[in-house]
């Protein structure tokens, strides 16, 4: 008995020499960074030297700031910018942020993002937001002008909606109880390749989508976040769509602002994220939920990084209800039977 | 001097003691300063219309509007007879420091949202369509205080078509609240 | 413990808003410029010194089983006076202020020390450590209203530093008073260690 279970137990613990498994932090983040390319060359394509610039100035000084602050405010000897997590701080901050945004709050937005969204807490791994958000709300609450003001899409099809991005038309007919506001909207093909206006990364659904693909191949990120914000948001949307016409269309709140961008590249974040399957659903669906809300009766216009932001607090409360199962745990229930 | 046992009676008693020497105490303040703060409060009414009318003719009107973007918005505001703006000030808000906030300034005279010599009644957000600029990244805050200066007008033509077109009297305050 | 270490002792070592974390309400809540963090400073100084005072004159008088509701009693009498006093003598701070000042009954700094401290001490020292204890919050308070008014419009008492543009307007808003605040606690500690 006491050997058949002994063969049973998968993880065997023997000596070195080991292999390893190839997993490591900067091959994870390299990896999103992959990932994330066809949306980023999107983004190059609609807003041309616009986005370079603002891509550019993200990455460059996030990773100044990583070094800066890691080097003379903390004094520790190993340098963590190669890891890889500073560049894709820098890039998805880039991706949400318009693209004529002035160079000097780009900077502001990196120091945001590393030094209070990251390094405050003791670097990767102790975060509890996502530092990319912490620079992306830090600049919306503070330079609320300059972060809504969208420069034209180089190759925007659709005349008359300028400066009005899909998000702020949904606002308006909420507003004004007028579903015929939502005619306005571009179609959606177009908003699935890539014809509307907003931040860099809310170009093309389709290319995001790609890049998310690429991590569930890679088994960089697991299917629950995505799915559950994603199926989330278009049960609600569409509860309401059904209830009352002047709340748009699901699928028109699926593929606008930064829902997708989002729920595939920013709540899955490992550090913030939930460790477990079940608690991941449970953090994807609220999320979805909360964006919907934010979306309809909030303030502002988008509501996806206030959402991943509140759930980011309530992910150390989730994983206490749904932790990990203990090494061998498994094992042991088996044997209780 | 011996601390107090905490039986009833003495419990009673220093509550009670203690209750009544602060009552009187505020009792006495309060009649100090009433008359005080009463005076100020009626004087800066006053202080408002003048200001709002512009020294010319016209109604100085107190509108509060439930829907700003923190909270209520009170404007007063200045109009001559027809409906044409003299003048407004904001009397209570809470809007959001360096954005809404700016309401104060922002539709006076010679700046970008400049409402003053417009006709009241009929005014909008250029973003809905009308002629006023709105406060940057303040519409919520711009309709509030357009929709407080419209009622404003709709108060006074209701007033004057009650007094079966009376004029009311130059600079007297119609307070509706 | 002579009395100017008891004055000292509330503004650096105890001091009631970086050390001792007292009172968050009123620190988070009005200090969206320095003016307004040194102005409710200088209140809840008033009340704190006046309750202090009243409180150690009074302490063998009130039985142990009703002391809690005999401090309140004082404390928010002290606050209406002030209150009353300050709409009638000085509109623009109430105007600033407003709704803060009537919190001052429930922040913790002045029952704590009525507690702690005014319930077992001599008059002469209770209110030197109201007086310090005040001095201490009130030089937090307009810290942290400089700051936040400086990082959110460019200006510290009004003064320009820099153009009004270039100020993150979330340091004005709550979240920057936390922001804040959490970062000067920070530094705090820093100084007081080395």
């Amino acid at each position: 008995m006491k050997i058949d279970n002994y063969n049973k137990m998968k993880p065997i613990i023997s000596l070195s020499p080991h292999v390893h498994g190839g997993d490591s932090v900067s091959k994870n983040m390299y990896g999103v960074c992959i990932a994330l390319v066809p949306a980023l060359l999107a983004s190059l394509w609609f807003f041309g030297l616009g986005a370079a610039i603002v891509l550019a100035t993200s990455v460059v000084s996030c990773v100044f700031f990583e070094w800066a602050i890691t080097k003379f405010l903390l004094k520790r000897p190993a340098c963590t910018i190669c890891d890889g997590s500073a560049i894709l701080t820098g890039l998805l901050l880039g991706f949400n942020l318009p693209s004529n945004l002035p160079i000097w709050l780009i900077i502001v937005g990196a120091l945001v993002a590393i030094g209070i969204g990251k390094m405050t807490f003791g670097g990767l791994g102790q975060n509890p937001f996502n530092p990319a958000l912490v620079g992306r709300v830090f600049l919306l609450i503070s330079f609320p002008v300059q972060m809504t003001t969208w420069a034209d899409n180089l190759h925007d099809s659709i005349d008359g909606v300028s400066g009005a991005t899909p998000l702020s038309l949904m606002q308006k007919a909420i507003l004004e109880k007028d579903a015929s506001v939502l005619n306005d909207l571009p179609s959606s093909l177009e908003m699935l390749f890539g014809q509307t206006e907003g931040s860099l990364g809310e170009v093309s659904a389709l290319l995001l989508l790609l890049g998310c693909a690429y991590m569930l191949w890679r088994k960089i990120i697991t299917w629950h976040i995505p799915v559950s914000i994603l199926g989330t948001v278009a049960i609600f949307s569409g509860i309401m769509h059904i209830v009352n016409p002047i709340y748009a269309m699901p699928h028109v709140v699926l593929m606008s602002g930064g829902l997708i961008l989002g729920a595939c590249f920013m709540a899955t974040d490992y550090v913030t994220s939930p460790m477990t399957g079940k608690g991941q659903l449970i953090y994807g669906v609220c999320i979805g939920l909360l964006t919907v809300i934010i979306r309809n009766w909030g303030a502002y216009p988008e509501g996806m990084s206030f959402a991943i932001l509140i759930m980011n607090a309530f992910t150390p409360l989730i994983n206490t209800y749904c932790k990990p199962e203990r090494f061998g745990e498994v094992f042991r229930k088996e044997e209780k039977k | 001097m011996k601390k107090l046992n905490s039986t009833w009676y003495n419990m009673a008693l220093v509550l009670t003691g203690i209750a009544v020497v602060a009552g009187a105490a505020l009792g006495y303040v309060n009649s100090i300063t009433a008359p005080t703060i009463e005076a100020l409060k009626v004087q800066q009414e006053k202080e408002a219309e003048q200001q709002v009318l512009n020294g010319q003719e016209g109604t100085a009107i107190k509108i509060t509007d439930p829907k700003g973007f923190g909270g209520a918005l009170t404007v007063m505001v200045g109009l001559a007879q027809d409906g044409t703006i003299l003048g407004y000030k904001v009397l209570e808000s809470s809007e959001t420091p360096g954005l809404g906030a700016k309401a104060q300034d922002w539709f006076q005279k010679g700046q970008k949202g400049d409402i003053i010599g417009k006709q009241a009644g009929n005014l909008t957000v250029s973003k809905d369509g009308g002629e006023v600029d709105a406060i940057t990244a303040s519409t919520i805050t711009s309709r509030a205080f357009l929709r407080c200066i419209n009622e404003a007008y709709k108060t006074l033509s209701e007033s004057s078509d009650a007094q079966s077109g009376a004029s009311p009297q130059a600079g007297k305050p119609n307070n509706n609240i | 413990m002579n009395n100017m270490k008891v004055l000292l002792n509330g503004i650096i070592k105890e001091n009631p808003t970086f050390v001792l974390l007292l009172g968050m309400c009123p620190t988070l809540g009005t200090t969206s410029s320095a003016i307004n963090g040194l102005s409710m400073g200088l209140a809840t100084t008033a009340v704190l010194i006046f309750s202090n005072l009243i409180i150690s004159l009074i302490k063998n008088l009130i039985p142990d089983k009703v002391r809690i509701p005999s401090f309140i009693v004082v404390i928010a009498s002290l606050v209406t006076i002030l209150q009353m006093l300050i709409k009638a003598y000085a509109p623009e701070v109430d105007k600033s202020l407003g709704l803060f000042i009537p919190l001052i009954v429930v922040n913790c700094i002045i029952l704590g020390r009525a507690e702690a401290f005014a319930a077992k001490n001599g008059v002469v020292s209770s209110i030197c450590d109201g007086i310090g204890m005040g001095i201490g919050f009130t030089l937090a308070l307009t810290l942290l209203g400089a700051v936040r008014e400086l990082l959110g419009t460019g200006k510290v008492f009004n003064a320009t530093l820099f153009p009004e543009n270039y100020g993150a307007l979330v340091f004005v808003l709550a979240p920057g008073a936390f922001i804040a605040l959490g970062y000067l606690i920070a530094i705090f500690n820093k100084i007081k260690k080395a």
